[in-house]
């Protein structure tokens, strides 16, 4: 006999790399990460692009990476900003890791509807 | 200038090789051997005669040493020492000088590192442990042909381990089926799909075939979830001309990464694909088929870090190290040692991980650590925490074996590992949190909670074959 109707069914859904598969982050779980960026020595930056453009590698940059910004309140309060200035945009939270010359962190702050 | 006389006949091995008062050259390569002598052979005539033999001596004198300055081209047994907790054996560090070697040639140092001398009657059993490579060679060498930041940058995956899988069943399925499971991992939330080592070429699904559906997959994934993805096309075959042309037309078709099992296939040809990789933009994922028989006996072959090590010179920019959780054999502070001389640029002598040598790779790309067999939504705290993100954590029936299918068993992955990652960076630790994490993630997907009903019971525990040595 069949269990189909016990059965569940996964749908695709676009998805947005790391944490696209948890419920959106609040505000004091992205503080969390920010910490967690900090913490590693990494330079925070925020990254914004609509969604339509989401797929390429380069999303124009907010503003200049937050090098050496210790603050994770001035880094929460540019994510807002940016959100304000782009609110058709994805815009996400990056951490730049200088000895790996790689991003060390990467995540959607704010997914555009 | 002292002369030396043409005396024929056989000397003891130590008159010549065991030299107690030798300080290692930088530019020496350095072996750690365990040696199980026979009965009544001194250790220092043991000792030296795996010097000799692995380097330029015979068992006999022969009028020809005279022509050249043996001093110079000899491998040196320079300290002995015991073996914790086995009154048997014990561990004989040799320095051979850089010139035995050609360059960038991993085949060449195993040849003579672990050749005749391996057959060798004074000795009853033999293993090396550890190699150390100086970086005058490693510089030689052309190493993973990408590396870790360049696969990250490439695939636009950032701050958590890849996710994979193996196709199941490993052999059988057409071509077209096989791509079907390749699509509904994917489009799950997998990162990549495998070939299992197995599938090569067989009748019931040849590799052009298989190459052509497996892309349409990653192809129709890509396109829906918004994500990058791959599948390891194995380009293992029976001849180098013909796992070149499996490699063009992966090429040709657009896919990201190939994939080579470089002990069966063997180090000529892999040094030659990771150059072509390198030289087309591929990624190449590395099988160890065959490594079990080389590495599992604690007292006669090679240890598997020094296999890594050896990968990660000839070339591969991912390779199998085991799961410590998992079905396969693997003790944690070992493994965490050769996943650090895979990917790290320096590692320092460590014996409480194996590690009887300081180890310098220079400028070389790191190889990603995958973690594959019989893991599953359960494993995934212990791996996040063992491996950290630079992993490839590959669930095969962990995602296959899921009653909903692979879609559903590749988000269950996902969200789970997902969440780890999350409380990791909180400061929480994860390991010990497992239940609670995991539990709470599944609130919010009824795939993961699915899963983790179904394999709450399943654990591997059996004891570990091949141990690190303690009292």
């Amino acid at each position: 006999m069949s269990n189909a109707s016990t059965m569940g069914d996964h749908a695709t859904i676009g998805r947005y790399e790391t944490f696209s598969y948890l419920p959106a982050l609040n505000r004091d779980e992205v503080m969390e990460q920010i910490l967690y960026i900090l913490d590693n020595g990494w330079n925070a930056s925020l990254e914004h692009e609509h969604p339509s453009k989401a797929f390429e590698y380069y999303w124009p940059m907010w503003k200049m990476p937050f090098f050496g910004e210790q603050d994770p309140h001035v880094i929460l309060a540019e994510i807002e900003a940016c959100r304000r200035a782009y609110p058709d945009h994805h815009v996400r939270l990056v951490g730049y890791d200088t000895y790996a010359q790689s991003k060390g962190h990467s995540f959607l702050v704010y997914r555009a509807l | 200038m002292s002369t030396k006389t043409y005396d024929a006949g056989v000397k003891d091995y130590a008159l010549t090789y065991w030299t107690p008062d030798y300080v290692p050259l930088d530019s020496d390569l350095l072996a750690c051997f365990k040696v199980t002598p026979q009965a009544d052979v001194p250790r220092e005539e043991a000792a030296a005669a795996v010097a000799a033999e692995s380097s330029t001596g015979t068992w006999t004198t022969v009028w020809s040493d005279l022509l050249t300055d043996l001093d110079y081209y000899k491998g040196r047994a320079y300290r002995i020492e015991d073996v914790p907790g086995d009154r048997e054996s014990f561990y004989a560090f040799v320095a051979y000088p850089l010139d035995l070697f050609e360059e960038g040639s991993i085949v060449n140092v195993l040849t003579s590192l672990v050749g005749n001398v391996f057959g060798f009657k004074a000795v009853r059993a033999l293993r090396l442990e550890d190699i150390r490579f100086p970086l005058h060679y490693v510089k030689t060498c052309g190493g993973p042909p990408n590396g870790i930041q360049v696969e990250r940058d490439r695939m636009d995956k950032y701050g958590r381990p890849f996710l994979g899988a193996t196709v199941k069943p490993k052999l059988g399925l057409s071509a077209k089926n096989y791509g079907r499971a390749v699509y509904e991992m994917l489009r799950g939330g997998l990162d990549f799909t495998k070939d299992d080592e197995n599938v090569n070429s067989q009748p019931f699904m040849r590799w052009q075939n298989r190459f052509e559906f497996v892309s349409e997959a990653v192809r129709k994934a890509q396109e829906e979830t918004g994500e990058r993805k791959g599948h390891y096309l194995n380009v293992t075959a029976p001849t180098c001309e013909e796992m070149f042309k499996r490699a063009e037309f992966a090429k040709e078709l657009g896919a990201p990464i190939i994939m080579h099992d470089f002990l069966t296939g063997g180090f000529t040809a892999n040094t030659s694909l990771a150059n072509w990789c390198r030289d087309n933009g591929m990624l190449l994922h590395i099988h160890r088929a065959m490594h079990a028989v080389i590495d599992r006996n604690p007292k006669h072959g090679i240890h598997f870090r020094v296999l890594a090590k050896c990968l990660r010179l000839s070339g591969g920019d991912h390779l199998h190290t085991g799961t410590v959780v998992g079905k396969l054999e693997g003790d944690r502070q070992s493994t965490l040692g050769f996943v650090d001389a895979l990917r790290e640029s320096f590692v320092p002598e460590d014996r409480a991980r194996g590690l009887f040598f300081d180890q310098d790779w220079g400028g070389m790309p790191g190889v990603m650590a995958v973690a594959s067999g019989g893991i599953h939504v359960w494993h995934i705290p212990a791996l996040v925490t063992i491996f950290g993100d630079d992993s490839v954590l590959q669930f095969g029936g962990g995602t296959q074996g899921h009653p909903w299918g692979n879609a559903a068993g590749a988000a269950a992955n996902r969200v789970a590992t997902e969440a780890c990652v999350k409380a990791r960076n909180e400061g929480v630790e994860v390991e010990k949190n497992a239940r609670e994490i995991l539990t709470e993630a599944a609130r919010h997907s009824p795939e993961l909670a699915i899963a983790m009903e179904t394999w709450k019971e399943i654990k591997f525990e059996f004891d570990t074959v091949d141990k690190l040595d303690a009292a």
